[in-house]
Order: C-alpha cells, then structure tokens, then sequence
C-alpha cells in the first residue's frame, strides 16, 4: 500500500473516530463511526484483504449501524446538552484512559511487531484463499462460531415472538 | 499504459451516461408511458413551434417532460424546513445517489473490442470480488435514504424513512440469498467472468441464460430488486395516500430531483443487473467468438468487430426491455400493505432463496463429482 494513501486512510478513520466520541448528537455521532468503519474496509482492501474489507461495508456499514440508527431513532434519543457525567466519573475516566494508552503502548514496543512485513502472495485475501483456511484449518473454530450465531438467532426470535393468541399491544403503534 | 487509462477513463464516464440515460428514459416512461397504460392522453404540451403539428404527427411530450420539467424542478426554492438538520438534510440526497452511480461502474456492458490492436475489456472496473462490491454499495444506499427521513424534522419523513430502511435492508438479504445461488453455479465472483459463464446453449437450443440455469433465484432476485428500489408494489415509503410523499416531503427544487432521478437510476441498475445475472449480459443468443451457430447446424461467419458491438447492443436492448418491463409493473400492481410486504420478503422470498442455494450446491456437487 502506499504511504500516502495509508496517511490519507490513517487521517479520515482517526478524525471520524473522533467525532464518534465529540459530537453531542447521535446521529451524526453515528455517521461518524460509518465513516470509520469505512475507512478502515479501504485500509483492508488496499492490503489486498478484499473479502474482508468488503465484509466490513456489508455486515457493519450496511447492517449493523442501521440497526444502531433504528435504535436511536426508536428510544428517541436527542443530542445531550450541558456536561454529563460527575467529577468523579472523569476523574476515573481519564485514569483508565491513561491506563489503556500506556499498555498499547508497551504492546506496541514488543519485539515481535518490528518484524517486517514480508508479504504473502497477493491472492491471499481472495474469497478462494479465505473460504480454504475456514474450511480446512480453521473448520472447528468456524462452526462453532456459526452456531454461536444460530444460537443468538434463536434466542432473539424466541423472545421477539408472540404467544399464539396473545394480541400484540404494540399493534397500531408501528410504522 | 496511456490506451488503458484512456479506455477506462470512457469506459466509466460511458457506463454512467447510459445509466443517466436509462433514467431519463424511465422518466418519460413515467409520464407517457404511464398515460398508455391507463387510457389517459398524457404529456402532450409544448412541442418545437409546431413543426410537429405542421407535419401531422401526434406531440408525444417529449420536451416537456425532459426539457421543461428539469428546469423548472431545478430552479424552484430550495427549502430547508424549520428546525431541520440543515447539513444533513443536504447531504441526504447525494448520499442516496452516490452509491447507485458508482455501482453501474462493475457492470459489464460487451465482450473484448480490439481497437487499433489494443484488446480492450468492456467493463469500466474490473474487480474480482465485484458481487460483494455490489452488495456493498446497495448496503450503503440506505443511509440517503435514512437521514433524509431523519433529517427533515416532520413525522411523515420519519415514518417513510423508518419504511424504506427497514424494507431495504430486508430485501437486501433475499437478494443476497439468490445471488450467492448465481454464485454457486459459475463459481466466481467476477461479473464479466459469470456473463462469459452463460454463452452456450442447452439441448442444442436454449441459450444457457442463468434465467434457464437459476429459474428460482431470477425470480427472487428480479423481487427483491424492484422492492430495492422502492417502486410501486413495493412503494411503501412514499405511499402518497398515507405518508405524502414519504421521506422526501420535505424536499424540493433540486434536490428532490436528485431523489427521483435516484429512483430511476435504482430502476435501470436493477434491470442491468436482472441482465447480467440472468439474462446473458452481452451474450447474443447462438452468436459465438467467430459468427452464428444456429441451432440445426446453420453458420455464420461474422467479423469480430461487428461481434462485438452486437454484444453491446444485445445488452442495451435487453436492458431497455427490462426497463419497460418494470414500468409496466409498476403501473399494473396495486400497492402492498405494510405486513405484506415484510410476510413476502421474511416468509417467502428468504426461505425460497435458502431451498434454492440447497438445492443448487447439491447440484453443483453432483455434477462436479460425476464428471
């Protein structure tokens, strides 16, 4: 990847990262976060993780978030004014803060990451490449994710769902 | 290297021309075609000085509807409602039709032309991992959508925008569903590679469209798109009888335009992509790299130029032809309800495109090991 290009990517996720945290409307608070969200899919697909990168527009830009919108719109959040939080609520804050950067930062200064990159061939983020490894290497942790996710997805239709018979209170409220 | 950035360079402008123009003719379709259809006169104002008149042919109201509607649409007042989120109810148009223009770039529209001995692939981008490239876009599209109705401070906005996010992003997986099965069956993920797929013919006849290969994902997918883009019977965000207009009441002069032409623009990309998938692309049916093999064993030799602009146009009829064809749906169906529609895309068409992608994988495994 070029430098310039990953400086450019590097700028917009950090200063829309930031404006996730800043602004004191979430909805542009969430807009903020879509923008990172892409940026980061282009730092993928530009290290030629294209299957990945793509994914993260389909799954979190374009599923997720909007279900993140529809929960903001549905409890009707409005942009908070005047400061929140206590003296001692910041006053922690700021601590564990501190405490997150140092240990990135001693993470960070570990030997292993100053190896190289030394570049694997250039297929190797193609949907092709990616399906192998699920399937062969990684086929047991991959199901068990899988099911997982089917769990989840029982859990949420078996609490969303009616008893048969039972009216819906909700009914006549809906869009 | 200066040919290939020259090619690709029109090859881009080129797509998103066609595109503009696909809606444009969606647009008088609309007017006029809409007027055929129920038995009504229609546009018929403001011919060129009567010069039609003088002939005796009928004014058919081509310029009032692409010349004189433009331009009054684009001079209006442009409104921002009081107590409106004003950069985002700005926004909100472009980032509708952003995403819609960027993905008729994929789309391929002929097989090779060599020009002046430079082979030239008629594909303004040409990406390997082009479906999710697809998927991608279509996913961000819901957000213009979305803020528009957020944004503009009026309930029915809201409640058209809450509609039309909710519809999309459930469709989208119906679409996905029947794609994964197109995916399946040409194993790539290459849009040009997957039209090359379906060049051939069945029984010595029948073309090997994916309309004939995946009978059961054409009918999805060509669903889930109309519901997409939001057109009647799938238009519940803008039922005018209950929301006004839904998201966009809020909206005018120019950047209601910018929304209806997004609309058209949802409408031309579906039919491109109802012809990519299903419908052979640029593929001619029994027209071969060197001419026609006509089924009864006939040839015709054809130069390899002619072979290609007629795959240019074989994909340009079909896609116009799909575009009426949406009209004519469009202004047949009556509107659906509300848990309809969500019963049709949650209870119907996912479960249909999961039996399918089954049915389809066992299939290819059963081919694959027997031969």
């Amino acid at each position: 990847m070029a430098l310039w290009l990953f400086v450019f990517l590097a700028v917009i996720s950090l200063v829309s990262a930031l404006g996730v945290i800043v602004q004191r409307n979430p909805v542009h608070c969430l807009l903020a976060l879509v923008l990172t969200i892409l940026a980061l899919a282009v730092l993928f697909i530009a290290l030629d993780a294209t299957v990945v990168g793509f994914l993260q527009i389909i799954v979190y830009a374009g599923a997720i978030m909007v279900l993140f919108l529809f929960v903001i719109w549905l409890l009707n959040l409005q942009a908070e004014t005047g400061p929140t939080g206590s003296l001692a609520l910041k006053f922690f804050g700021t601590i564990a803060s501190a405490a997150l950067v140092a240990e990135l930062w001693s993470f960070l200064l570990r030997p292993h990451l100053k190896v190289k990159y030394v570049g694997e061939s250039a297929s190797y983020g193609t949907l092709g490449a990616l399906s192998q490894k699920l399937f062969t290497d990684y086929l047991i942790a991959f199901e068990a994710t899988s099911i997982l996710l089917l769990a989840a997805i029982v859990g949420a239709v078996a609490l969303a769902r009616r008893a048969p018979g039972q009216r819906d209170s909700r009914q006549g409220s809906l869009p | 290297m200066t040919v290939e950035i020259i090619a690709s360079i029109v090859k881009s402008v080129l797509m998103i021309v066609i595109g503009l123009n696909l809606s444009v003719f969606l647009l008088y379709f609309e007017r006029k075609g809409s007027a055929l259809i129920q038995d009504r006169v229609g546009a018929n104002r403001a011919g060129i000085t009567g010069l039609g008149k003088k002939l005796g042919l009928p004014n058919l109201g081509i310029i009032n509807t692409l010349v004189f509607d433009p331009i009054k649409m684009f001079t209006k007042e442009d409104f921002v409602p009081d107590g409106a989120d004003k950069f985002l109810h700005t926004l909100a148009p472009f980032l509708a039709l952003f995403p819609v223009m960027i993905t008729f770039v994929v789309i391929p529209f002929g097989d090779t032309i060599s020009i002046a001995g430079h082979q030239i692939d008629l594909q303004a981008a040409n990406l390997n991992a082009a479906v999710l490239y697809l998927l991608a876009t279509i996913g961000i599209g819901v957000y213009g959508i979305a803020l528009a109705g957020w944004s503009s401070n009026n309930r029915w906005s809201l409640l058209g925008g809450i509609r039309a996010t909710a519809q999309m992003i459930s469709y989208e997986l119906a679409m996905g569903l029947a794609l994964i099965a197109v995916i399946t069956t040409y194993g790539t993920l290459d849009l040009q590679e997957i039209v090359r797929g379906q060049g051939g013919v069945y029984f010595g006849w029948l073309p090997r469209w994916g309309l004939f290969t995946q009978p059961l994902a054409f009918i999805i997918f060509m669903t889930a798109g109309v519901a997409e883009s939001k057109r009647v019977p799938f238009d519940l965000p803008e039922s005018e009888s209950e929301l006004i207009l839904g998201y966009f009441t809020e909206y005018s002069g120019g950047k209601q335009a910018v929304f209806m032409l997004t609309d058209f623009a949802e409408q031309a990309l579906v039919a491109m992509l109802v012809t990519t998938f299903f419908l052979g692309g640029w593929q001619m049916p029994w027209l071969y790299r060197d001419g026609f093999h006509l089924p009864g064993g006939a040839f015709i030799a054809m130069p390899a130029l002619a072979i290609s602009i007629a795959g240019i146009l074989a994909f340009l009829i079909k896609v116009l032809a799909l575009c009426v064809f949406l009209g004519l749906v469009r202004w047949t169906l009556p509107r659906f309800r509300y848990d309809q529609l969500m019963r049709l895309g949650w209870k119907m068409l996912v479960p249909l495109g999961l039996i399918n992608l089954l049915i389809t994988a066992f299939l290819v495994v059963a081919v694959g090991s027997a031969s």
